[in-house]
């Protein structure tokens, strides 16, 4: 049984390693981002939009298949993993890393960008009028007033995260320790008629995306009260 | 310095040109850097266009302000909105929901306490609003949030107040609650002031100045009762036309409650609970409410009648005549309107350059007396 458990363990302990980290990467990259997107008067910010939105409606696998040519040694990716010797940035954490933010991007830069959108150009405009720098209202005004954005952003963005199969399979493959996350990990003992394990995992991830929906509708309801 | 240089100091000047979409904005303006200088006009006719110009909220290139002797923006310079002294009251209050009343109205005041021209003690207690301070901002009605958006502006230490319509999205109450509190606030505080609106009835209470926009144009500008008694205007040709004076108290008799008040050229004497001599009083009194008479006319229960010379006048409707008087026999002092019927005008043989007595019927004091109000109880 402790044998079972420590089996289990650790895709769950990478899975929530990969989400925390993906999760704190997608806000600080989303938070420009959106502000940009929500605030710019630029024609073409539509296509930037776009793109971030593609994994949307892109299946994972395709994403993965580009993802693990760019991540490999001939790509962008073997560039980078050459710094610290390594041959690729496929088959790795930090290679799973960079393909769960571009996967999850779309779910948490949405969020932040309607957030910003919706609070309008008047507190801004507010705030400049009481000699407040762009970059303080930024942070006193902005970030404060957007923040059930970044609070839905978050949680998407991790849900999300956690629940990716297909990217994963693709870039990250089944390393214990390294890839094996929770979605494959269940595939895994599926493949190996581990009921048992399998159903622990699955149960798991049905009472987690539970109260993530539930916490999301209560976050929701709690902005609408505050917005009225 | 020269003459001029000394007098382009007391003065804010502004000269604005743009086009969003078909709306052409082309605008300049000269008015006094003291007092309220309204900024009047139909809807659609520039006037917030011109007041965000006037803040940067609206980065005009072709745009040209200067505030005495600071210049805000010119053909080489554009000043931020956040280096611009100025306070900005926007037609909703736009407070800050996630701050508390007193962060929101400390959120532009510099940190140095020491050397605030406008103290927050000052404030609180001019807008009355000491017992909103720990409130949240949603709990508050339209009239308080408004007071404490002026505040918020106010604590920022500006040196001009820039208003867009304060009162236009708030209920007859709330404007009734609010129009005593800048009445104060003209008082106590020498902060110019530009205020857009299109309800003469404000202007007639607060402006001493008017700019008229018209299409995106400065129409006229001036002090508001040369504007209103020019016959060139639409004010003049209006079925409420009428003139605002400013007056000063002169004595009041408590026992009939007749205060009795002077102005260029003239004396009224106005029923008012309560005055204080010396003190500043605003006068409306409609062109429909003087009739005139060639000859001193007889007793009679109309208490005003002033010596007035007709200065010029104008058909206005059908059978109408309207008629600009300057108080006293030379005609040089405050001007009034006068409406009386074509009929009447031909029967008395009346016409510019004579001297007239005009019967006053009724005089309205506007506001400007909410401090004695106060200082009474």
């Amino acid at each position: 049984m402790s044998n079972l458990s420590s089996d289990l363990w650790q895709p769950i302990s990478l899975t929530l390693q990969l989400a925390s980290l993906t999760t704190l990467i997608l806000l600080l990259l989303s938070t420009p981002l959106a502000y940009w997107l929500a605030r710019s008067h630029w024609r073409g910010k539509d296509v930037i939009a776009a793109f971030i939105a593609i994994p949307l409606v892109l299946p994972p696998t395709v994403l993965g298949f580009y993802l693990l040519i760019a991540l490999g040694p001939n790509g962008p990716g073997g560039l980078i993993a050459a710094l610290w010797g390594a041959r690729t940035l496929a088959f790795s954490f930090p290679g799973l890393v960079i393909g769960s933010v571009l996967f999850s991007m779309p779910f948490v830069v949405q969020p932040i960008r309607n957030a910003f959108e919706a609070m309008g150009d008047r507190p801004l405009e507010v705030a400049a009028t009481l000699r407040a720098s762009p970059w303080r209202a930024f942070w006193t005004i902005a970030i404060p007033l957007a923040r059930p954005g970044f609070l839905t952003g978050a949680i998407l963005g991790f849900a999300h995260t956690i629940g990716e199969f297909g990217v994963v399979l693709m870039i990250g493959g089944n390393i214990p320790g390294q890839t094996k996350v929770l979605s494959v990990a269940i595939y895994d003992y599926v493949e190996t008629s581990q009921w048992t394990q399998a159903n622990v995992l699955a149960l798991g991830m049905v009472i987690f995306s539970f109260l993530v929906i539930f916490s999301m509708m209560k976050i929701e309801k709690r902005m609408g009260r505050l917005s009225s | 310095m020269s003459q001029n240089d000394l007098k382009s100091m007391k003065l804010i000047q502004g000269r604005f040109k743009a086009s969003y979409g078909s709306f052409q904005l082309n605008a300049e303006f000269e008015a006094p850097a003291h007092g309220i200088t309204a900024i009047f006009g139909p809807s659609g006719s520039g006037k917030t266009s011109l007041l965000r110009a006037i803040a940067g909220l609206n980065r005009i290139k072709e745009g040209f302000f200067r505030l005495g002797d600071e210049i805000w923006q010119d053909h080489d310079h554009f000043r931020p909105v956040h280096h611009r002294p100025l306070g900005y009251v926007f037609q909703e209050a736009s407070l800050f929901a996630h701050l508390s009343i007193k962060a929101n109205l400390l959120y532009g005041a510099p940190k140095l306490q020491a050397q605030h021209a406008i103290g927050f003690d000052e404030i609180v207690h001019l807008l009355g609003i000491g017992d909103l301070l720990d409130r949240a901002p949603h709990h508050l009605s339209g009239g308080e949030r408004q007071r404490i958006a002026i505040g918020r502006s106010l604590l920022s230490q500006p040196k001009i107040l820039l208003m867009d319509e304060p009162l236009s999205a708030l209920d007859r109450q709330s404007k009734d609650e609010i129009l005593p509190f800048l009445e104060r606030l003209h008082e106590s505080l020498s902060l110019p002031v530009l205020y857009v609106s299109h309800d003469m009835s404000e202007i007639e209470r607060l402006a001493d100045h008017l700019i008229l926009m018209k299409k995106g144009c400065v129409h006229a500008s001036g002090p508001l009762n040369e504007l209103q008694s020019n016959l060139e205007l639409p004010f003049f040709a209006s079925s409420d036309a009428a003139v605002s004076l400013d007056a000063i108290v002169q004595s009041h008799n408590a026992a009939d409650g007749m205060t009795q008040l002077s102005v260029a050229g003239g004396e009224f004497l106005v029923p008012s609970a309560f005055a204080h001599n010396g003190e500043h009083r605003r006068l409306r009194i409609l062109a429909g409410d003087v009739s005139l008479a060639r000859e001193q006319p007889g007793p009679s229960t109309i208490v005003n009648i002033l010596r007035a010379k007709i200065l010029s006048a104008q058909a206005t409707g059908d059978y109408q005549m309207t008629a600009v008087l300057g108080l006293g026999e030379d005609g040089l002092g405050a001007r009034l309107l006068t409406r009386v019927t074509r009929r009447s005008w031909t029967l008395l043989d009346l016409a510019p350059g004579q001297i007239v007595y005009a019967q006053v019927k009724g005089v309205a004091l506007v506001g400007r007396n909410n401090q004695s109000t106060r200082n009474e109880r």
